[in-house]
Formats: C-alpha cells, structure tokens, sequence
C-alpha cells in the first residue's frame, strides 16, 4: 500500500502549486528590493528587475545615509536582548526545572503547576502594571529591564521544557557520579548539563524567536529610546517611508536576513523545536 | 499492530525506578538543592502574577498612570460596552480569531495529509511551507501591504486575468480591510498548523490505514475512523493556540491598517495600546485588558473541553 501510483502523482503537482502560490510573496520581496522606485512603478510586481540594482541596500546601510545607525543600532539590540535572555532562560530554567522534577516532596509540584498556569495566563493584563513597575525602577528604555521581562515571561515556558525532559532521562547517570563522590553541584553541571543539550536547543530556538520577533512589548518598553530592537526601527523606518517599496522591502530583507539563516541551517531543528516542544 | 505493542515493554525498561536508587545507593543521591528555584519563581511571580492581579485591580479605577486614582467599579466595563468603537474591535476580534483557527487548521490540515508520506517533494515541500512562521509578523505584514496596494500585485494579477471590476485599494475598504489582517495572519501561521498536524499523523501507524483499507474502507472513511481520533491531541493544540493568538493580534494590525479604515480593523489588543499608551487612560485600558484575559481564558477552558481526548496528550 501507499506506493506511488497516478493519483499521488496529481497530489503531489496540485501541492507543489499550492506551495509556489504561497510563496509568491517572497518572490515579490526579492525582485521589489532589487529595483529602483521608477521601475516598481512601471513594470510588473512579479517581472525580474530588468538591472538589478543594490542601491536600495547601499541607500539604507552606507554608513552616510541616515537610517543605518538605527538598523545597526536596532540589529546590535535585538541580538543583545534574544542573547541575554536565552542565556538567562537556560540557566535559570534548567536547574528550576532539575529540582522541581527531581524532587519527591510535594511544594514541587505545586511550584510546577504555578508556571504551567502562568503559561496559560494572557499577559495584556500584566502589561500595563508591568510598564509602570519597569518605569519606577528606571527598567523601560533598557537593555537589562527588557531581558528581565522576557525572561520572566518566558521562563514557565523553559521550566516546562526542561521538565518534560528531565522526566524522562534516567537517574542512573546522577546516582553513579553521586556515588563517585561527586556534590550536588558537580553532578549537575558536569553530568546532567550536557546531557540536556536537545531541551536546551528547543528553549533556545522557541523563546529565542518570540524574542527576537516580538513587537508589542518592544514598542511599549522600547519605542523613542535609545534602545529601540529590530522590529521597532523597521516600524518606525517604514511609517517614514511614504511607499517607496524598494526601499521597503530592502529593510524587511535586512530584517529576515539573520533569522533566514539560521533556519536554512537548522531547519530540521526549528521544525522539531516547535512540534517536539509542545509534544513534550 | 506488533510494531506498537513491541515497543511498549522496552519504553517500560528503559524507565528508571526511583525507588531502586534510594535503596541500593550508598548516601543520598544529591539532586539540587531548592533554592535553585527562587530566581525563577521571583523573576515569573513579578513579571507575570504579580501585574496580573494589579492589572484587574486598576481595571476598577480612574488611573491615568500616574497620581492619585479613585475606584469607579464597573464604570469602565459599562463605558466599552456604550462605546461603538470599542464594541466594534470586540467583533472584529472575535471574527478574526475564529477565522484564524478555521482557515490556517483546514488548510495546515490539508497540506499536512499532503506532505504527510509517499511524495517526493515531501521533505523539501514542509521546510518551505514552515518559513514564514519563524519571520517577524512585522516584516511579513509590510510585503503584503504592498501585495494589497493598490498598484500592487494583487491589482495587476485580477487586471491580468479579466478581472478589472474587482481592482480597488484593498486596505482603503472597510469591508475588505479586515479580510486582508485575517489573510496574512493565516498565511504565517499554516506552516506551524501543518507541522502540529505532522507530528500527530506521524503517530499513526499505516498498518492500521491498511487494515482498514482491506476491509473496504475508503479514504474518507479511513480519515474519519482512524487519523482523526488519532491525532484528536494535534487538534487540540493546533486549535487551542491558534484561538489564543488570534484573539491577541496586535502586529499586523499595526502594520497593515494602524487599526483604519475608519476603526474598521481595530481589535481589542489595538485599543487597548491606544487607550492606555496614546489616551493615557490606564484604568480604562486595564479594563480592556481584563475583557481581553477573560476571553481567552473562557476560550481556552471551553476548547478543552471540546477537544479534549481520552488519551493524555503527549503521554
């Protein structure tokens, strides 16, 4: 059964349309960027550039034109902040998650469920006293108070990561480096710390996209500072840009760039972090 | 049939007895200590409950963010609902909630089935189709604006096609404002629909499909009695999040139609940004906010309860 017959061959060609049909909208992208404004005007928004220009690009990264700061300084922000609070939600919920999957009394599964439920709660309600409580401790407009909040709301997720997957790895490998005169923070850090590199890379690719694409807490905590992450300054460069699409589309393309890469190399990875990591 | 029960039993060996340990171990095996967990609970407790149950409680006042407030009970929830505006983007918000979860589960479904076996394009198909969910909603929502322009290519392909009636500024209509937010926000969402969906289908075993198939059963019939119940965790999910983030949409509202034409896109999230950054009447947009929460916990509960499965999910 399930061989390969006629009718497979139709689904398989009425798949690849759908596909390309769904795609056309980065194709668009990609042509749009390389022409110059007169001829997204005049010729067709699926024709190839008749010559390709990487003005647009030139336009908006020279180093004499006036938005490259802010994409450079958006770029330097957005990786700083993703970076600061991946690593704080693999610290973090690596070793909450250890002890509370470890332990057999009962306040640790009663702190368990306390970051289930704070999965499940909506943060728009929290967002407000949130803004006011990072505005008294001087925390809006900086780097440090944004990965503080991402990793607070971001941490019932990893705790939840790293517990389904501390449930399932034996506890043979602690007991050995236990008996082996190990202490608590031996066998942790030099037993159970590599072994959980797969949990690790699902944290670090899930929360490490809702950071580095998110919009609405950057524009409360972020928007008019000096700090402003990637996706801020492309809405603000954009809101500036009154049509001209080249110019548009150049920014998107920036902007897709880091994140378009490093799906082309872990693309199985990605995949798997999102349908593993909601499995588990 | 085999297969599966074949690997129950190694799955039950390969599970550690905790039990064992303690006994046979010479000490105590040492598992952390518990205030491994304080930064994390502080770090989740303020960001999260902490603001939570304030953000209820500003609900109930006159707060503009700062200075003296006072309590004004229901005041701010009888003020949304005589407010058309607002009554609006809670219509808008549901219709594009509801829309999100039929369009981008059938289609993720569809293309799931598809790309679920036998195809040769199968691998290199699902890799595609799953791009756009990893890009930032902003970025997505500034191409199709051009897409929806009215120069754009949306215009020039219906003009191509004999089609020049149905030319117009898609974003500029009222009517078709809305329609456009829900379509770039299905089409970001399908790839990560389709792989929730995979992943379900790849727990069921196409011994089974065949079985069926031998009795007689068709394809449709096979779907119905077997892949369906069995990925009823996938359903579950898929549904369950995509009800969420479509009653939370913010970004692409912003970047297609700032909330225009004429408030014709505005949704709950949109004003509640508005009323509270731009109005600077935090009491009335906690109120928003707390109408917000408590659809999405209403909607989350009863989605539970519809799909919920016999099975635990992911056991």
């Amino acid at each position: 059964m399930f061989r390969y017959t006629r009718a497979t061959l139709v689904i398989e060609i009425v798949t690849i349309i759908a596909a390309i049909v769904m795609l056309l909208p980065f194709w668009i992208l990609l042509v749009t960027a390389f022409k110059t404004g007169d001829q997204v005007l005049k010729s067709s928004a699926f024709a190839l550039p008749g010559q390709p220009t990487l003005q647009n690009f030139v336009t908006l990264l020279s180093p004499a034109s006036s938005s490259s700061g802010n994409i450079f300084a958006g770029l330097g922000t957005s990786l700083l902040i993703t970076g600061g609070t991946i690593l704080c939600l693999i610290a973090l919920g690596s070793i909450t998650a250890y002890v509370l999957s470890r332990t057999t009394r009962k306040w640790g599964n009663r702190t368990y469920y306390l970051f289930l439920i704070a999965i499940i709660l909506p943060t728009q309600l929290g967002t407000l006293p949130l803004y006011i409580g990072a505005r008294n401790l001087g925390l809006v407009g900086n780097p440090i108070g944004m990965i503080l909040i991402y990793s607070g709301q971001l941490l019932p997720l990893s705790v939840f990561l790293y517990t389904g997957f501390f449930r399932r790895l034996p506890r043979e490998y602690e007991e050995a480096a236990t008996i082996d005169g190990a202490n608590r923070l031996q066998v942790f850090a030099r037993v159970v710390f590599p072994l959980m590199s797969p949990a690790t890379g699902t944290v670090a690719i899930l929360a490490g996209l809702i950071c580095w694409n998110d919009f609405f807490t950057a524009l409360i905590f972020l928007n008019g500072t000096e700090w402003q992450t990637l996706p801020v300054v492309m809405y603000n460069y954009v809101g500036s840009l009154v049509s001209q699409w080249n110019l548009i589309f150049a920014v998107v393309i920036v902007s897709m760039i880091p994140i378009l890469a490093f799906y082309v190399f872990a693309q199985k990875r990605f995949i798997q972090g999102y349908a593993g990591g909601l499995k588990s | 049939m085999t297969a599966t029960q074949g690997r129950v039993p190694a799955a039950v060996a390969a599970e550690p007895a905790p039990a064992r340990g303690r006994r046979t171990g010479p000490a105590r095996v040492a598992y952390g200590y518990w205030w491994w967990c304080i930064p994390a609970v502080l770090l989740t407790g303020t960001t999260i409950y902490v603001t939570t149950v304030s953000g209820a409680f500003f609900a109930f006042t006159n707060w503009s963010g700062i200075g003296s407030f006072d309590f004004i009970g229901i005041d701010n929830f009888v003020r949304i609902f005589r407010t058309p505006e607002l009554l609006g983007s809670l219509t808008n918000t549901l219709g594009l909630a509801i829309g999100y979860l039929v369009f981008s589960n059938v289609i993720g479904i569809l293309f799931a089935l598809a790309l679920n076996r036998t195809l040769k394009t199968r691998y290199i198909l699902r890799t595609l189709i799953f791009m756009p969910v990893v890009l930032s909603p902003i970025a997505v929502s500034f191409v199709w604006k051009f897409i929806f322009a009215f120069d754009g290519p949306l215009n020039q392909t219906l003009g191509a096609v004999g089609l020049k009636g149905l030319q117009q500024d898609w974003l500029a209509s009222p009517a078709l404002a809305l329609g456009c937010v829900l379509t770039v926000m299905v089409w970001q969402n399908i790839g990560f629909v389709m792989v929730t969906y995979l992943a379900g289908l790849a727990t069921v075993p196409p011994e089974l499909e065949e079985a069926a198939a031998l009795d007689g059963a068709g394809t449709w019939r096979r779907f119905r009695s077997i892949t369906l119940p069995m990925i009823q965790p996938s359903i579950a999910i898929a549904t369950t999040l995509s009800l969420i983030q479509g009653l939370r949409v913010f970004d692409q509202v912003a970047a297609l139609t700032g909330g225009g034409p004429d408030n014709a896109t505005q949704t709950l999230a949109s004003e509640i940004y508005q009323q509270t950054f731009t109005y600077q009447q935090f009491g009335f947009g906690a109120a928003m906010a707390l109408m917000l929460s408590a659809l999405i916990l209403i909607f989350t509960i009863a989605q539970q309860r519809v799909t919920r499965d016999r099975t635990e999910i992911g056991a």
